[in-house]
């Protein structure tokens, strides 16, 4: 998986990894974060 | 997932396009994340959505499925995903995701 310089859509949830943990990640993976979200998938 | 979302992610792949674009998800119930995964593939199975009947073929990853953590610096995944990744099933997500990228 190579997310260096790629748009990130980071699509979290409420109940389990929030999007801005996802962000932090991708971050770290060199994928450019353009959008977060932290939803209720229930 | 919910049409507000639909709706973001179909404005952002116009702005910004699909060549370069990833979905990267991370709710804990397999069957939420596979409809999720075919949503931003296929468009809306449940067509009420802004992506009913949008095929974006977006690549779509979970942030707790297996690849992830092959691809993560261990210590960054302790830090931020250890807690999650024992709190959930994350075999039943990763099989979910390959499901919903027909890899099996």
């Amino acid at each position: 998986m190579d997310l260096n310089g790629k748009n990130v859509i980071a699509l979290g949830d409420r109940d389990s990894v929030p999007g801005e943990v996802i962000a932090a990640v991708v971050e770290t993976l060199g994928g450019v974060v353009i959008a977060v979200r932290t939803e209720c998938f229930v | 997932m919910d049409p507000e979302n639909q709706g973001l992610i179909k404005q952002l792949a116009t702005e910004v396009g699909t060549d370069n674009l990833v979905v990267i998800l991370g709710a804990a119930d397999a069957e939420a994340v596979e409809v999720a995964a075919e949503t931003v593939r296929e468009g809306d199975p449940a067509y009420v959505g802004p992506l009913a009947g949008v095929q974006l073929g977006l690549p779509v990853y979970h942030i707790l499925e297996d690849a992830m953590k092959g691809a993560v610096e261990p210590q960054v995944y302790e830090d931020q995903l250890g807690f999650f990744a024992v709190s959930f099933d994350t075999d039943e997500i990763t099989e979910a995701m390959k499901r919903a990228r027909g890899e099996s």
